[in-house]
């Protein structure tokens, strides 16, 4: 049988905070999103039951208010593991200010998106369109949380209030925050469709075991484009001893 | 001559004044002693000259102001006021009624209340003109000689009906034209009338303007929302809501929520203070609330939906249509990437294809 790819090496790129991170955060968005979506259009249930006997629409607000919670701490998390994590995991990765990055986006574009050339572009962890769109994630994810707060402290005693409440009334009222809230939702949703489409294609195209990596941690990488990447690592960065493929946290 | 005196002379007793303070106290949340500043105020001071000003409006708020829901109130209140100069209720007309203005913000000066009703529109002076002046010009010469600016209903304080889109006069409310005077926004369409009275009342009694949130409202009157407020509350935990105007839920009274209610987006006190003498407010008599105490509230159609339409995009666009449209092309759109793949890099899938790797070739960090 023909194969592509002899010689491959196993290299582990996502820490298990990451892969944590990964997954709460995949989880709670997709519970925010029913939860929030069933907010927005409750659906039409009707009963004869005396509303002292019931509270299910108090539940689904609850459990959209305390995944948000979860939401926002394992953001939090992620942000401190940007600066303690490995160099996969680092916040560099997210913000393309090099050239090399914006060279390897504009590469990726072609190869991957538009379907120009076969030829595929060789990265380690993240490829640098991906991680871009993560940081916009990041962003929309601030967005979220924040104008989510500003909903939930309204007349509450919480410490915050003030902060919230003074932010809700200066971004014009309720009502542009409620929609602000509610059209970001559908921002998540396209984000969720395109990512989990353009990893299965990645798995499917480049065979290096990208989908399982997020469950394991590990991913198969060709041995001489290891080599080539450690090789630009010790030249660009004599002092870097984060090794590629030691599971450390 | 103080308020008080001023009573007396027309007749009311004592004891119809110091109902009249209780109500007020009552009303703004006071406890006993502020009732007794209140009558002190009342007793002692001057009373306070009011200039109120009609601009592109409808007067409901004035119609509102004289309807308090106590007739003692509203009674008192129009006594309790030197309401010098008020073109809808005044008596003189004409070149009397300006003169008389004219001598009173002379006298005053610095000193006197600028009522504002209605919004000011900045685009042609031939939208809105009294006694041959633009509504600017006059706006802008009462309010420098004003102490205090209040601003009635959703109009003054963030333009209403007329400033919602595409505001062809260009209306804005006071706050945007005017800087560095206290402006005191009392919204609503028109504001609850005791909310009114409570506001001068409050102005008169401690000689200043009450404590205002983020969007220039008292905090006494709009700290919370109506969906905080509201009896129907337990239904909309319970997720029973009305469907449609004439389905037996609406019999029941539930949650109006789901036919558009925007109690929970918005600031005033109609759950508490209610209209009418405190019989009902619309939520009560199974209408759900338009967020009128909200600033672009008309912009929030329709009226009997969640969500506003998306404007500049149809009709009946909600951000639900156009998410739920953008997700079906999504959908399509990766499911036609994934086909075009498998033409495009059949030679690659098929291992037909090397890619030696060239020397500094691997991107990333
Ligand atoms: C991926 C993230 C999230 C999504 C997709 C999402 C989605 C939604 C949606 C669609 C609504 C309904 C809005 C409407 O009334 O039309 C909503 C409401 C709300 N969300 Fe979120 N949300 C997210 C995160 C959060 C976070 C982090 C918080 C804060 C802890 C939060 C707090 C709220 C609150 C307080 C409401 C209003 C509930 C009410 O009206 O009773 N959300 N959310
Ligand atoms: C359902 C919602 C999902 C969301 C919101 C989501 C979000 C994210 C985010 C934020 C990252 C960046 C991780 C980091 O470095 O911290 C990421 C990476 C990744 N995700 Fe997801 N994910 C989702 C579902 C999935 C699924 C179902 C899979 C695959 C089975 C998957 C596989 C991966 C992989 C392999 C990476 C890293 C590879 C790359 O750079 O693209 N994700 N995802």
């Amino acid at each position: 049988m023909k194969i592509r790819r002899r010689n491959l090496r196993e290299v582990y790129v996502w820490q298990l905070p990451v892969r944590f991170f990964h997954w709460i955060n995949a989880a709670a968005i997709v519970v925010l999103c029913i939860t929030g979506y069933i907010i927005g259009d409750p659906p039409a249930i009707q009963s004869n039951a005396e509303a002292i006997h019931s509270y299910w629409f108090g539940y689904v607000r609850l459990t959209h208010l305390a995944v948000g919670m979860i939401f926002v701490v394992n953001l939090l998390f992620r942000l401190y593991w940007a600066f303690a994590g490995n160099r996969f995991a680092r916040w560099n990765n997210f913000v393309p200010l090099t050239r090399a990055q914006w060279r390897s986006i504009f590469k990726t574009l072609r190869v991957d998106i538009l379907l120009l050339t076969d030829k595929p572009v060789y990265d380690i962890g993240h490829n640098s369109l991906a991680a871009t769109t993560y940081l916009g994630l990041f962003i929309l994810s601030i967005i979220q949380a924040t104008t989510g707060f500003m909903m939930m402290f309204v007349t509450t005693n919480n410490i915050m209030e003030p902060v919230t409440t003074w932010g809700l009334q200066h971004l014009g009222g309720f009502f542009i925050v409620r929609q602000i809230h509610h059209i970001l939702m559908w921002a998540f949703i396209l984000f969720m469709i395109i990512h989990v489409y353009l990893v299965f294609y990645h798995d499917y195209i480049e065979r290096n075991g990208i989908a399982s990596s997020m469950i394991g941690g590990w991913k198969f990488i060709r041995a001489d484009v290891m080599d080539d990447y450690e090789k630009k690592i010790k030249r660009n960065r004599p002092d870097d001893s984060d090794p590629c493929d030691e599971p450390h946290e | 001559m103080t308020f008080y005196e001023e009573l007396k002379a027309k007749g009311y007793t004592r004891r119809q004044f110091l109902k009249f303070c209780g109500i007020m106290g009552a009303m703004m949340g006071l406890r006993q002693t502020g009732v007794a500043q209140i009558v002190e105020a009342l007793d002692t001071k001057e009373r306070v000259h009011v200039i109120w000003e009609h601009f592109q409006e409808c007067t409901c708020c004035s119609e509102s102001f004289i309807r308090a829901s106590h007739p003692l109130v509203g009674k008192i209140l129009l006594e309790l006021l030197s309401l010098d100069y008020d073109d809808l209720l005044m008596a003189a007309a004409g070149r009397v009624a300006e003169e008389t203005k004219e001598a009173s913000i002379k006298k005053h000066y610095g000193k006197y209340i600028l009522c504002v009703e209605g919004s000011i529109p900045t685009g042609s002076y031939g939208y809105c003109t009294l006694g041959g002046r633009s509504a600017r010009e006059i706006f802008d010469e009462e309010a420098r000689g004003a102490a205090a600016i209040i601003a009635w209903g959703n109009c003054a304080c963030s333009g209403c009906v007329q400033g919602a889109h595409p505001n062809p006069t260009k209306a804005r409310p006071v706050h945007k034209l005017i800087s560095g005077k206290p402006v005191i926004n009392v919204q609503g369409c028109p504001p609850i009338a005791d909310v009114m009275a409570g506001v001068i009342t409050y102005y008169i009694t401690f000689g200043r303007i009450p404590e205002l949130d983020g969007m220039g409202r008292p905090k006494m009157f709009y700290a919370r929302r109506i969906h905080d407020t509201c009896y129907r509350r337990a239904f909309f935990d319970a997720g029973l809501f009305v469907q449609s105007f004439d389905d037996e839920n609406a019999k029941k009274g539930y949650c109006l929520y789901y036919m558009g209610c925007k109690g929970p987006n918005t600031y005033n006190s109609c759950g508490i203070i209610k209209w009418n003498d405190s019989v009902s407010y619309p939520i009560q008599s199974g209408h759900p609330c338009i967020g009128c105490a909200e600033p672009g509230y008309f912009d929030q159609e329709p009226f009997y939906e969640h969500l506003p339409s998306v404007p500049g995009i149809g009709i009946e666009a909600t951000a639900d249509k156009i998410g739920a449209a953008a997700t079906v092309a999504t959908l399509a759109g990766v499911s036609v990437h994934a086909v075009v793949t498998n033409i495009q890099k059949r030679k690659l899938i098929e291992n037909n294809t090397e890619f030696p790797v060239k020397e500094d070739e691997v991107d990333g960090i």
